[in-house]
């Protein structure tokens, strides 16, 4: 219902006006920034017992919204489904949408959507029952297969199975929880999404060692936050924070040790928190310790997956492709000057 | 004779539009006109300009588009490769398979309950005004989800029907096999001379219905009564069976068997059909009983004393003399619950039922990002139905009534 919802919603929102440009204003005058989130992915965005929202992509709306306000609260989480993210998008229900969201040409394009950047380049897999004996996706012909409706998930599927010259049953679902309770209850053989996101949702099963990731990877997904055509500064904003996040990294500046580079030679780590004479940030409108409180909000790109997806986290995703340059991954930002 | 004097005629003043009876009416309803062609071009407009400052055009060009999407309930045939517009048509048929059924199982089903609810033995009367309540007073979309969930959690999975000693069998002799993935039925299987034997089958419907009206031609002449329907049963089933047996039994039984993860060939029907189904004639059946009730309530109290005092028996009493008369009462507002039923079929999405909500207004909506044109198309299909529905049985409508001579 709520997608119809939506839809209606948009239409409305569409016919009643409004524009989108100075989308960084509304936020201002706001006093909060909305930031579009999965209804509950593990790792990625969920509400722990105290009823905090956490997670990867949670952390980086905080960050943004640090930068911003200087105050990593100041964010208002909309869970929304996969199927609506993008009407919402749209609709200016949401400022970013930092929802476990495939970066493709056609969502680029003709959904007019701006993408900021990978924040997690990820793949999709299966996950089945170990007793089902299968150990490879191979193995899966004739099989039930769950799926999210509306992602590209279920577009890769098709492909795989039919390049493979093999059948399967669809069985849509809404969203993840739904899925995890079809898949439980056995009314399909194998659930298939992210990778990251089965990881993080079978450590979250009753008994996880029952379950299995199979190997094999049938897509490139890469995930990152995103924001409607239209306003190119706030665009601009958000792939930065991003960026100064990765750059944080690189550099080995942390939440902890934040303070202490005040000194250093290294000009691009003054520019980046504003330590120096130059403020470039007022050239996207943000204060000049912006990316400062960004880092200080969750640490920097390495912390916020340990925190939300590696070994603290109990996820235990390796970083793989997404470590840093330096360290033998593809994660690279363009130089913050 | 003076001829009466005519009061000179008024000439015709701007502020008589609204003061003037004559012409308020009329200035009234251009004036309505007016506002809501204003309010009504003003959101189209809107509409556009605000389309046009988020880069995007109105186009449906998408319908002949790869859809690159697989969906597992198809009445035709469907694959990946096809277009978004043969998904929006898939989903149409299933929709209308839903909205069929449904409204079968409903009506049937809502007429046994509207009128054992006014049965005099209490149990049976009161099992039915809780049956009525409960499904009238709680929201069809959590009986839907209710009934799927029964359905997935209470049945076995495929796999248990494995091994030497399966911890779950097939039913009535190995043929239906139900699961928590749906119910597996033996499927025909037509050989050559089939043909034969559904014709044979058509040619005996025909031959009951002439023989119904012959029977009923009967009855108002003579006043007999012929058994028409043990012999009507018999002209369906006897001719037929005869042929196939004649004919060294043309049509076979398919029977699912299980196969790798699911059963395979058979009739598959999914728990997200059967749990819709089910849910929303269950929910409806409960409306068109108390209307069936209501239809029968009316039919005056001296109609069926009348009848018992010629010495008719109850059964017959309600078949020939209280539903005939309360039919007229019942089917407009039965109109209207069909089409609700139809509408709340679009609640298929909360248990992965692919109806055109599902693939045109979900999974297309959401990879061509046509949100506008998916919605307005959706809007116009509903539409279109319930129009054609409710116009169809106006006309039967029309047929049931008192005809005035």
């Amino acid at each position: 219902m709520k997608k119809l919802f939506l839809g209606v919603l948009t239409a409305l929102a569409l016919a009643a006006g409004g524009t989108f440009a100075g989308t960084l204003d509304d936020v201002k005058a706001r006093g909060n920034l909305l930031c579009g989130v999965s209804t509950g992915a593990p790792g990625f965005a969920t509400v722990d017992d105290s009823g905090k929202d956490v997670g990867f992509d949670v952390d980086y709306c905080r960050a943004l919204a640090a930068a911003i306000f200087g105050d990593p609260m100041a964010v208002k989480f909309v869970g929304l489904t996969s199927a609506v993210r993008f009407t919402a998008l749209a609709a200016g229900e949401v400022d970013i949408l930092a929802r476990n969201t495939t970066w493709t040409y056609s969502r680029d394009t003709d959904l007019k959507q701006t993408f900021l950047g990978v924040n997690y380049y990820d793949g999709q897999g299966f996950m089945v029952k170990k007793e089902l004996g299968v150990k490879s996706t191979t193995e899966l012909d004739g099989a039930t297969v769950c799926i999210q409706v509306g992602t590209t998930t279920e577009l890769n599927l098709a492909d795989y199975f039919k390049e493979n010259g093999m059948s399967y049953e669809p069985v849509p679902t809404a969203d993840n929880a739904e899925s995890q309770q079809q898949y439980l209850a056995g009314a399909c053989d194998t659930y298939t999404t992210d990778a990251s996101a089965l990881h993080g949702t079978r450590v979250n099963l009753e008994n996880p060692d029952d379950h299995l990731v199979l190997p094999e990877i049938i897509s490139k997904e890469p995930l990152g936050p995103l924001v409607r055509h239209g306003d190119d500064n706030w665009a601009d904003i958000g792939r930065w924070v991003l960026n100064a996040l990765v750059i944080a990294e690189e550099k080995g500046i942390t939440k902890g040790n934040i303070d202490s580079w005040k000194d250093t030679k290294d000009a691009e780590i003054h520019r980046l928190l504003g330590t120096g004479d130059d403020d470039i940030l007022a050239m996207v409108g943000l204060p000049k310790n912006a990316m400062y409180n960004a880092i200080k909000a969750g640490g920097n790109y390495g912390e916020i997956f340990e925190n939300n997806l590696g070994a603290t986290s109990g996820i235990n995703i390796e970083r793989g492709v997404n470590a840093s340059w330096t360290k033998g991954g593809i994660l690279y930002s363009p130089p913050f000057r | 004779m003076s001829s009466p004097t005519l009061p000179p005629s008024e000439s015709f003043k701007f502020s008589m539009l609204l003061s003037d009876t004559r012409y308020r009416g009329m200035s009234l309803q251009v004036i309505t006109f007016i506002i809501f062609m204003a309010v009504f071009f003003w959101l189209v407009d809107n509409t556009i300009k605000n389309l046009a400052l988020l880069d995007k055009d109105v186009s449906f060009n998408f319908l002949w588009l790869r859809a690159g999407y697989d969906i597992n309930q198809r009445l035709i045939p469907y694959t990946s490769d096809s277009t978004h517009g043969m998904a929006a048509l898939v989903g149409i048929l299933n929709t209308l398979l839903v909205a069929f059924v449904g409204c079968i199982i409903a009506t049937v089903l809502g007429l046994f309950v509207g009128i054992l609810r006014l049965s005099k033995n209490w149990i049976v009367a009161k099992l039915m005004s809780a049956y009525i309540e409960g499904f009238r007073n709680v929201p069809v979309l959590l009986w839907i989800v209710m009934v799927f969930a029964l359905l997935t959690e209470f049945t076995p999975a495929p796999r248990a029907f494995k091994g030497a000693e399966p911890e779950a069998t097939m039913l009535f002799f190995e043929s239906v096999a139900i699961t928590n993935r749906g119910t597996y039925f033996p499927a025909p299987v037509l050989a050559e001379g089939a043909y034969w034997l559904l014709l044979c089958f058509g040619l005996s419907i025909v031959a009951v219905i002439y023989f119904i009206r012959y029977a009923n031609k009967q009855k108002k002449d003579t006043g007999k009564s012929l058994p028409t329907f043990w012999i009507s049963v018999a002209v369906i089933i006897f001719p037929t069976l005869i042929l196939f047996f004649a004919m060294g039994q043309p049509v076979s039984l398919e029977y699912p068997y299980l196969k790798g993860f699911n059963f395979k060939d058979g009739i598959h029907l999914r728990n997200s059909f059967l749990a819709l189904t089910l849910a929303l004639a269950f929910y409806t059946s409960a409306f068109i009983a108390e209307i069936v009730r209501a239809g029968i309530m009316a039919v005056s109290k001296g109609q069926s004393e009348a009848a018992a005092s010629l010495g008719l028996r109850p059964n017959k009493i309600m078949s020939l003399i209280i539903l005939p008369q309360a039919l007229r009462i019942i089917v407009p507002p039965l109109i209207s619950n069909y089409l609700n039923l139809t509408k709340n079929s679009s609640l298929a999405i909360a248990v992965g039922y692919m109806d055109v909500r599902g693939t045109l207004g979900g999974i297309t909506l959401n990879q061509t990002g046509r949100e506008l044109e998916s919605m307005l198309l959706l809007m116009g299909f509903y539409l279109a139905v319930s129009l054609l529905i409710s116009s169809f049985i106006n006309y039967f409508n029309r047929s049931f009534q008192i005809v005035v001579r």
